[in-house]
């Protein structure tokens, strides 16, 4: 032993080659590659992530001042002389409609400011930090509750769209006043305010909540929201189960003939249809045939509707395909009719893909814009819709109407409003995760 | 001749020659996958409480004509089958049969294990449930437990009927679909090698199970393992290209083999 480690010369060993050979079968180049191929992959990744990364910094470092509003906090005097200055608040009720709400404000913002509000250049500046929205916010308080007349309330009202714009730095100050919307005896004002933390941003409850607008301040996506969310019913409750019955229909029981390839073919077909051909579909059948209204969240959730059944179909079919065949034969052997076979066995081992695809195919139709220009959701709604009926609007095409305003705080808004349909839109996916990750069996 | 008269001709055919009665049986049966023909006018008679093995090369149609017997090819587009086979002498593809009927009376245990990916319970209460058979959940409680018993797995099981049934290991599974498959009360069970994904443990406790189960029920068993044919079945039917080749007690076929393709064939010189 001792001799062969020192030596290392066995006769046996000595017949072997001192180090032992590898054939060259061209693994270096094979590894090479594999490298490169790796490379290849891992940058394509990186370019994805790079872009994703791109847009949701734009948007977000565009979009999140959004949801902060600049409001000024007022001592405001509901003065009779200036709602009802003649007594005749009971006789006509006009009189509390048409009233000059705005110069509470302003008498208001005057006063905290202590500067003279009788001057009209200065009556008008003033006017201008405030939003107009005030005159509609102070009037529900009176019509609320007229007893309020006489009597002084603190509240927040909205600053006016270029003093909320000034006060977050999106105006450029340094240039001089005539070539900006706020001039700078207003800026002055604005920080004077701001420094005694009476003027503040706040929280914008206000993009959620409001309808259409033509000032940004109270310009909301809740008419969006509203009509979105029954169009996605209305997508949900006809495409979900029309869908779903097509695809059993076609995969379990139809008979594989040219017809049934001829379906298939024109369904697939179908998916690849520009979406603003289904717009001028539903302009064609759902308005000027049916007659159903104009920019009614119905006829949206139709066209919508129309569009995402592709979508569940084709993924409801390769849910099916991809049950084992094993279940069915095990299902039929032991004397389960077809019918049962499906909804017993296969349609709950296929939920979780379903339910993947309806969401992705509902995503896609949350999404959706081009055809609902042309059934004319693309439109000024200020009201809640109270039924589907009534018109209303949608989130991405309020998106794209905001995206269509000159004004400065619209920018802010646009990216806010693309931020609160992205929020949807990955509420939606997460769903279909958890759902599949939920119903997701094992066999 | 009308069935019943060929049944009880048979009845008194088999008492004479001391065999047992016909529970199945095939005549002239062809199948066709499209145009291409599988079966070639197949002759055969499985008797009851005996087990039937039917062996052969690959693709040799054995498993086509096993899967005739319950119509189960009727679930495959372009399947036809022609010829005439009958159950206790009703002809089975009669269109007044229903094949649900049929399946409940001829069940089925397949080459790969596929329990339900349901719990234990509910994998063998299916078949009783969508057939009616029990009443109340102590009946189904009952059967459930009865079906376990037969297919010799309570004892393994009987703690853990709640869970999944795809948790069990492949021969515990494969007498789990067994168990299911006789749930339902039927007369014949066919199986189709049901021990090619078992190991030879699992496969010893499954052959020991059919020869126990023989006593209540016809079984017919598609094989390629001769010695699995030797020993579980009484009768053998050897197939060779969509024909029928040589049919008839298991020493027989075994022993002397009257063909010389049967012979080459259980020899191993080919297949």
């Amino acid at each position: 032993m001792t001799d062969m480690t020192v030596s290392g010369s066995a006769p046996e060993a000595s017949q072997m080659p001192e180090k032992r050979v590898w054939r060259d079968i061209g693994i270096k180049r094979r590894y090479a590659a594999e490298r490169r191929f790796k490379t290849y992959g891992l940058v394509a990744v990186l370019i994805g992530l790079a872009c994703l990364a791109m847009l949701l910094f734009s948007v977000v470092s565009k979009g999140y001042t959004a949801f902060q509003q600049t409001s000024i906090r007022l001592d405001i005097t509901f003065d009779k002389k200036i709602i009802d200055p003649q007594g005749q608040a009971t006789s006509n009720n006009r009189v509390l409609l048409m009233a000059n709400y705005p110069l509470l404000a302003t008498r208001a913002l005057a006063k905290t400011l202590g500067v003279d509000e009788s001057d009209r250049k200065v009556r008008r500046e003033l006017s201008g930090m405030i939003s107009n929205g005030v005159r509609t916010q102070l009037r529900d308080m009176v019509l609320n509750d007229v007893a309020i007349i006489g009597k002084t309330r603190t509240i927040w009202v909205l600053a006016a769209a270029d003093v909320d714009s000034a006060y977050k730095g999106q105006i450029d100050l340094s240039v001089d006043q005539s070539r900006r919307k706020v001039n700078d005896q207003q800026v002055e004002w604005m920080n004077k305010l701001a420094g005694e933390g009476i003027l503040t941003g706040r929280f914008n409850t206000g993009i959620f909540l409001n309808g259409a607008s033509s000032r940004p301040e109270t310009a909301g996506m809740g008419v969006a929201m509203i009509g979105s969310m029954y169009m996605m019913a209305i997508v949900l409750v006809l495409a979900l189960p029309i869908g779903v019955a097509a695809s059993i229909y076609l995969e379990e029981f139809a008979p594989k003939n040219r017809w049934t390839d001829l379906i298939e073919v024109n369904i697939n077909n179908l998916a690849a249809v520009p979406s603003i051909v289904f717009g001028l579909l539903g302009l064609a059948v759902f308005i000027n045939f049916a007659g159903l209204p104009r920019s009614a969240s119905l006829v949206g959730g139709l066209v919508l509707s129309l569009m995402t059944l592709p979508t569940i179909i084709i993924a409801t079919r390769a849910a099916l395909k991809a049950v084992p065949p094993s279940i069915r034969a095990a299902a039929l052997g032991i004397g389960a009719s077809k019918m049962q076979m499906v909804f017993h066995h296969v349609l709950p081992l296929a939920a979780p893909g379903i339910l993947t695809g309806t969401i992705i195919g509902l995503a896609q139709a949350l999404g959706e814009t081009a055809p609902l220009l042309l059934i004319g959701m693309v439109a000024f709604v200020a009201d809640f819709p109270a039924t589907p009926m009534d018109p209303a609007t949608a989130l991405p095409v309020q998106i794209y109407m905001w995206a269509n305003e000159a004004e400065r705080a619209f920018v802010e808004r646009t990216s806010g409003a693309i931020i609160i349909l992205l929020m949807f839109l990955a509420a939606m996916n997460i769903t279909a995760i958890i759902l599949r990750r939920r119903f997701e069996r094992r066999w | 001749m009308s069935d019943t008269m060929e049944m009880a001709e048979d009845t008194a055919a088999a008492a004479q020659a001391g065999a047992k009665p016909v529970m199945m049986r095939g005549r002239d049966v062809c199948v066709f996958y499209g145009e291409k023909q599988a079966l070639f006018g197949v002759d055969l008679d499985v008797r009851a409480n005996e087990v039937t093995a039917l062996i052969g090369p690959s693709g040799c149609g054995k498993s086509t004509f096993l899967r005739c017997l319950n119509r189960m090819n009727d679930t495959i587009d372009g399947c036809r089958v022609k010829g005439k086979i009958t159950l206790q002498g009703a002809d089975i593809y009669d269109p007044k049969v229903d094949v649900v009927e049929l399946r409940a009376s001829v069940g089925m245990v397949f080459q790969k294990p596929n329990p339900f990916p349901k719990s234990i319970f509910e994998n063998i209460a299916y078949g009783p449930r969508i057939h009616g058979l029990a009443k109340t959940k102590a009946e189904m409680e009952e059967i459930v437990a009865t079906s376990l018993q037969k297919a010799g797995l309570f004892e393994e099981v009987k703690d853990r009927l709640d869970e999944p049934g795809t948790g069990l290991s492949g021969g515990q599974q494969q007498r789990l679909c067994i168990a299911r498959a006789i749930a339902v009360s039927p007369e014949v069970i066919l199986m189709d090698e049901p021990c090619s994904a078992l190991d030879p443990i699992a496969t010893a406790r499954v052959e020991e199970l059919i020869d126990e189960l023989r006593e209540n029920y016809t079984i017919v068993i598609v094989t390629h393992s001769m010695q699995q044919a030797a020993r579980v079945s009484q009768r053998t039917a050897f197939f060779h290209l969509g024909n029928l080749v040589e049919e008839g007690p298991t020493d027989d076929i075994f022993t002397s083999p009257q063909d010389k393709r049967t012979q080459d064939y259980i020899t191993g010189r080919f297949g």
